[in-house]
């Protein structure tokens, strides 16, 4: 399996949603998911994957295939202030 | 001056899942005070809980919406919607702002800090769950039963330990009384049979252990009484002004006509005589209600040695001769003491003996104590009108609430 499949099997599971229902190219607004949401599905991939997830990339993640990338980029220890640098707007991080 | 009446009731506890079948076990003597199932107890030297039978959260909410619940609040979301099933009221849009709701806790999410803080401590984990702040926080129980039935007045939390909810449900009246809400949901919740939990209580030195018969083990008022049993659960009443409840034709279950509240403002544990004194008289005073009108009183009652003497004092003070003509129990020997919610639940109790004309005993009684020498209603009810009641709530820390429902003819 893939990083791209369990990162939908992941975000099926803390859903409740079936996997099927989960395109590589929604975004989490698509599928309803909030930013309370949003951060559980953060603590389940670094749960998964053993990583830290820094905030200010947390931030940009809003679509599954920014969820992949980034995970692609920390999986390979490479350097990814650049994700951070490109976060503009609200992403997952709860209100209040 | 705005008058305040009970048109709902919702109860979830050890001795009964809904409001008829719990006053019924109750007047039946039946206790929920059983063998603690929900974690292994066998390290600890209490063993024993009011503990609610069978609970299967699957039961009454979808997976989803667990994950954002804890235990506390689960069991108030489901004492609420009994209170508002059995008021039959629809809250219309325009009504929602006048539409409140005050909830007590003692402990707040107790089970989800012991599971957070087990990962973090015993199991070394870096993180903890990002749903561990809404679940644990004391305000959830209230916020949750908000967004399920569009209250949007004033709504918040009270933490007054064991009188959390006798708080809570007089606050709810004045915001009625004084003209800031129509409808409000008030009462408590707490889920506190939980590993941690219990080896606070256990180091207090104030719970029985029940020696094998957990039915028997909490035995307010008798002389060979040992201690208290933590229980579980929620209480809540649909509280409505007067004109709105008949506008409707609502069922009017009794009139809370009194709150009294006061700090004893002297020990962190042990209780005064002062401080509740002041609260019942308060309450009276507030109902217009002479003492000699009180046929009924639901006592803190916890089966502690000092609680019990202290609270037959306090009664003998406020209420002079007639104090051995009313009829005084402890349904905690049946239901625990639930915490947060046991002011809730217990008024619930109040209202419903009122209600019925039946007065629910105290269980378990075995012997007269010459420091407790009143009428308990010993192990069996009774039946006989009843004017006006008082629920009693006198908490650790010395704050004390005191609730007079007046029967509604």
């Amino acid at each position: 399996m893939n990083v791209g499949e369990k990162v939908i099997e992941i975000i099926a599971r803390e859903q409740h949603l079936d996997p099927s229902d989960i395109s590589i190219d929604a975004t989490f607004e698509g599928l309803g998911i909030d930013s309370l949401d949003g951060v559980n599905i953060l603590f389940a991939l670094e749960e998964e994957f053993k990583i830290d997830i820094p905030d200010s990339v947390a931030q940009n993640m809003k679509s599954v295939r920014q969820v992949v990338d980034s995970l692609n980029r920390v999986l390979e220890g490479k350097d990814i202030s650049d994700l951070a640098a490109m976060a503009k707007g609200s992403g997952p991080g709860a209100s209040n | 001056m705005r008058r305040v009446v009970i048109t709902g009731m919702g109860v979830f506890s050890s001795t009964g899942k809904n409001r008829n079948s719990f006053f019924e076990n109750l007047v039946h003597g039946r206790s929920g005070v059983r063998p603690i199932s929900q974690f292994d107890s066998s390290p600890l030297s209490i063993k024993i809980a009011a503990e609610i039978s069978d609970y299967n959260a699957d039961d009454y909410f979808p997976v989803k919406r667990q994950d954002m619940l804890d235990k506390f609040a689960q069991f108030a979301l489901i004492a609420a919607a009994e209170a508002m099933e059995s008021s039959g009221i629809k809250v219309s849009d325009e009504e929602r702002s006048r539409f409140g709701v005050v909830m007590g806790s003692g402990m707040g999410g107790a089970g989800s800090y012991d599971a957070g803080y087990h990962n973090l401590y015993a199991k070394q984990a870096t993180r903890l769950h990002p749903f561990t702040i809404p679940r644990i926080m004391h305000n959830a129980a209230t916020s949750h039963i908000c967004m399920e039935f569009g209250a949007q007045g004033p709504a918040l939390a009270t933490a007054t330990a064991c009188s959390s909810s006798g708080h809570a449900i007089g606050e709810a009246f004045h915001f009625i009384k004084f003209g800031m809400a129509d409808m409000m949901l008030a009462g408590g919740a707490d889920a506190p049979i939980t590993y941690g939990v219990m080896r606070c209580w256990e180091a207090v030195r104030v719970l029985a252990s029940g020696n094998g018969d957990p039915a028997t083990a909490c035995r307010p008022f008798s002389a060979d009484r040992k201690g208290m049993v933590i229980g579980e659960g929620s209480g809540v009443l649909l509280l409505e002004e007067l004109d709105h409840a008949l506008k409707r034709g609502a069922t009017i279950y009794g009139e809370l006509a009194g709150c009294g509240m006061s700090s004893d403002a002297s020990h962190i544990t042990q209780p005064s005589v002062d401080g509740p004194v002041r609260a019942i008289r308060m309450a009276l005073d507030e109902a217009g209600v002479g003492p000699e009108e009180i046929d009924y009183i639901n006592a803190h009652g916890t089966g502690t040695r000092l609680n019990d003497a202290v609270e037959t004092q306090v009664i003998k003070e406020v209420f002079n001769c007639h104090a051995k003509k009313l009829a005084i129990s402890s349904t905690k020997s049946m239901h625990g003491h639930a915490m947060g919610a046991t002011g809730a639940i217990e008024f619930v109790a109040t209202v419903m003996a009122v209600e019925r004309g039946v007065t629910p005993p105290t269980a378990n009684y075995t012997q007269p104590d010459p420091e407790c020498d009143l009428d308990y209603v010993p192990n069996v009810a009774r039946e006989g009108r009843i004017r006006a009641a008082l629920s009693n709530s006198f908490a650790f820390g010395g704050l004390n609430a005191v609730l007079l429902v007046r029967r509604w003819e």
